[in-house]
């Protein structure tokens, strides 16, 4: 057997722990409950070394080549929103894991199950922007799949993309590269997609322009590789938020991420209607952004690289790699104090208290 | 009984059914008046709750508070400025 | 954004807090109460309990209401969502609160039709839209909320709605504070006050705290130098020997209160004899329900409901927590059998609860170097 994963003592106990009986939509959140149910149900029955890691993507090498391959279901509604709809996500959501896998996107697969009655007017739209996302990508979609079900069992439209892409060689990207003095940098605002679907939802009556800020994060990510070995790891971070991809970078490396409430770049309306709804923008997801964490003396260049790009225009360095207290996700307030970031537990829910 | 957002009255939408449209940071919704004394004003400042306006912000007396607090701020700023330079004269820190 | 921005200041924080270590009466230990889950809630995601002097601790009080709820109403209201034909609106804070089989987000998986909602008046809307359907509103809150119940009953009836009803939960906030004051192992210094719960009833209903108990009250708005100013103001009416009561949160509280609000309360409800509080057990006249003028628009009149009283879990130590008697971490289950995914006890569930606003941001926190020195 391959040499032990960080952390996998410890998902081996929490596995041994899960005894929910049914799934509820905790588990799609993708706080706690999504891990939990990986570990002890996925991981359980098909753990291998390619598995385990838990990437973004699984890094393959065939015939000499290393390749970098991902999938990635979308279940969204609803399926238009400001800024993008099911089609853009699904194309960008699977580029982006494959980019900040350290890997080129080549092609992906797209599998859609549809429900009946689906408008066909609504799939074309869908398709079309796929299609543009695509070509926005410089990707193919190179195999393809479709299925209908009965109404009632569909959600409308899910699609499930792979990926595939040709790895870097310039860089080694990974937790285990952390080290304590690295810096941790966002490449925009934070919040916007998770809002954009919520209010586009419409049963909080909120008027407001927010959009999905769904885009590939490639060229961002391609400007980073040119950083070599100080660009240690780099994640697109979406459900859950920012709060719990540096979560999962704490625990899988064992260090401390300290960030600076006042650097987070959040707009004004998205700070606004999550003030409102009683949200915390660090928990809601991102489909366009990416999280990198650079070597100290080269994170000035890393944020120069970022900006020369109109979608890193306002990118930040947000925070810095301590050693201790080990795994854990720390944020100096703007008021003075601190507090723990912790994992996601659910799906955030607006309250009134 | 705790999320009250403050947020600017930007639209009488109907004032028989006492509704306007509030707006905070780009973000507006519809929220009742009916707690409110009197007619609702475009310009006014109120606490949002739950879809209601619970009531108007006196802006004197947050300009009040808030200069309360500055001046607090500015003496302790200058306080410590006063630290810094004694420090500086005798070499101590 | 205004009016929020301004009360964070950073700069500002660190003045304060200087002046609160120079406030602090000498060799004295003073423990104050934040009633309000919003304030405790604050103090963590903002870091505000690093900034106080050593000497000076921060006690939690009673004052959330979804976890005062217990778990025997939480039943009531999953077999109201279970009722065919009903769409149960909630507000979110309550979709994961557990009951003994389940919460309603659980309900929803098993087919029951519950919708989230921001305001009541969105539930009304609800059945306007839906005449086919009937309506059910969970009505949770102190007095900051119940008036927005109140002049959703009225509209409902103003406008003969009849698919609506409500399930009302609204406690006041006088009768636990009693009974916490009244609780001899407590030893509290003084309260800081429910700044919205205030902008309904006034600060007239804390006197009694200030006359019979001689203890500080201040009335504290919800942004981090509210807090802190608060407790500044607290620290010096015990430095100088005063128990009044005071009102930072001038720019929205008047000492009368919003006489709308309490009239419209007036028109709709009236006090219970008694209420459960989960944790502090019956207290009389301290809950509210609809008046008989509006039992048509009552849920529990309308609806059979269970009206089981379900006891708490053994191991759970909610009630001593919700009167300040046991911190967070000194719960015996408190991040072990008790957790958020878990959670044993409505402390615990609810995002303003003090277990699980410890538990999300102040547990693990390392402790620094004290601000003031």
């Amino acid at each position: 057997m391959s040499e032990e994963q960080p952390g996998a003592e410890a998902r081996r106990r929490r596995g041994r722990r899960f005894r929910d009986e049914r799934i509820t939509l905790v588990h799609g959140a993708g706080g706690k409950a999504t891990r939990n149910l990986v570990e002890a149900v996925f991981l359980e029955e098909l753990g291998n070394p390619l598995l385990e890691p838990l990437g973004d993507s699984a890094l393959l090498e065939a015939g000499g080549t290393k390749l970098a391959f991902t999938t990635d279901a979308h279940v969204v509604q609803p399926l238009f929103f400001p800024g993008g709809d099911i089609g853009s996500l699904a194309v960008n959501g699977t580029v982006n894991d494959i980019a900040v896998s350290g890997a080129r996107p080549i092609a992906l697969s797209a599998a859609f199950v549809l429900e009946e009655g689906l408008p066909v007017a609504d799939l074309r739209r869908v398709v079309a922007s796929m299609a543009a996302a695509a070509r926005e990508a410089d990707v193919v979609v190179a195999a393809g799949d479709t299925k209908v079900v009965e109404r009632g069992r569909g959600d409308g439209l899910t699609v499930t993309t792979s990926g595939v892409g040709l790895v870097d060689d310039r860089v080694a990207l990974g937790a285990e590269h952390v080290r304590p003095g690295d810096k941790v940098l966002v490449s925009g605002t934070l919040g916007d997609h998770g809002m954009a679907v919520m209010i586009a939802r419409g049963n909080l009556e909120l008027e407001v322009e927010i959009e999905s800020d769904t885009a590939s994060v490639f060229p961002l990510a391609e400007s980073l590789f040119a950083l070599g070995k100080d660009l240690r790891w780099l994640r697109d971070p979406t459900r859950g938020g920012l709060a719990t991809t540096l979560n999962e970078l704490t625990e899988a490396s064992g260090l401390c991420a300290v960030l600076e409430e006042k650097a987070l770049p959040v707009r004004e309306q998205v700070a606004a209607a999550c003030e409102i709804l009683g949200l915390d923008p660090l928990y809601v997801a991102n489909e366009g952004k990416l999280i990198a964490v650079v070597a100290a003396g080269r994170a000035e260049e890393a944020l120069a690289l970022l900006r020369a790009h109109p979608l890193g225009a306002e990118a930040a360095i947000i925070g810095e790699v301590e050693p201790e207290p080990k795994g854990l996700v720390l944020l100096q307030t703007a008021f003075g104090g601190s507090r723990v970031v912790d994992m996601l537990t659910g799906d955030p829910l607006p309250r009134i208290c | 009984m705790c999320l009250g957002i403050p947020a600017q009255i930007v639209e009488i939408v109907d004032p028989e059914a006492k509704t306007a449209k509030a707006e905070i940071g780009g973000v507006r919704r519809i929220v009742s008046c009916a707690l409110l004394e009197g007619e609702a004003r475009v310009g006014e400042w109120v606490l949002v709750h739950v879809g209601f306006a619970l009531d108007r912000i006196d802006e004197e007396q947050a300009a009040e508070t808030l200069q309360l607090l500055s001046d607090m701020g500015e003496a302790y700023e200058r306080e410590l400025a006063q630290i810094r330079e004694t420090a500086g004269e005798t070499g101590a820190t | 954004m205004r009016y929020v921005d301004e009360f964070r200041s950073g700069e500002l924080a660190r003045a304060l807090a200087s002046e609160l270590a120079e406030a602090m009466p000498p060799g004295r230990e003073l423990a104050l109460m934040e009633v309000c889950g919003g304030h405790t809630h604050a103090i963590y995601k903002h870091g505000i309990d690093e900034l106080l002097p050593p000497g000076l601790e921060l006690v939690h009080g009673p004052g959330c209401p979804v976890c005062v709820i217990p778990v025997g109403r939480v039943d009531d209201a999953v077999s109201l969502a279970l009722e065919p034909n009903v769409i149960f609106t909630t507000f979110g804070d309550m979709m994961r609160v557990p009951g003994s089989k389940g919460s309603l987000l659980d309900a929803r998986s098993q087919g029951a039709d519950v919708r989230m909602v921001y305001s009541p008046l969105d539930a009304l809307e609800l059945a306007r839209a839906n005449p086919e359907s009937e309506v059910i509103f969970f009505a949770i809150g102190f007095e900051t909320t119940a008036p927005s119940t109140a002049v959703t009953l009225l509209q409902a009836r103003e406008q003969g709605i009849a698919n609506f009803s409500v399930f009302c939960n609204h406690v006041t906030i006088g009768p636990p504070l009693k009974a916490i004051l009244d609780a001899p192992e407590l030893r509290l210094n003084g309260l800081i006050a429910p700044g919205h719960v205030s902008t309904v009833i006034g600060s007239h209903p804390y006197d009694f705290i200030a006359s019979e108990y001689k203890r500080p009250v201040v009335v504290a708005g919800f942004e981090p130098l509210d807090i802190l100013q608060s407790v500044l103001m607290l620290v010096r009416q015990l430095a100088e020997g005063r128990a009044e009561v005071e009102n930072q949160y001038t720019r929205v509280v008047r000492e009368q209160g919003n006489p709308r609000a309490l009239e419209a309360i007036e028109q709709t409800m009236e006090l219970r004899d008694s209420f459960e509080w989960r944790g502090l057990g019956s207290i009389p006249r301290s809950g509210l329900r609809l008046r008989e003028e509006f039992a048509d628009w009552d849920a529990e009149r309308r609806y059979e409901v269970p009206g089981v009283s379900v006891p708490d879990h053994k191991a759970c130590q909610c009630g001593q927590v919700l009167r300040g008697l046991v911190k967070p971490w000194e719960c015996k289950v408190f991040g072990t059998a008790c957790t958020p995914e878990r959670p044993i006890g409505t402390c615990m569930v609810s995002a303003e609860g003090a277990c699980a606003a410890y538990y999300h941001y102040g547990r693990n926190r390392p402790k620094r170097a004290s601000v003031t020195a």
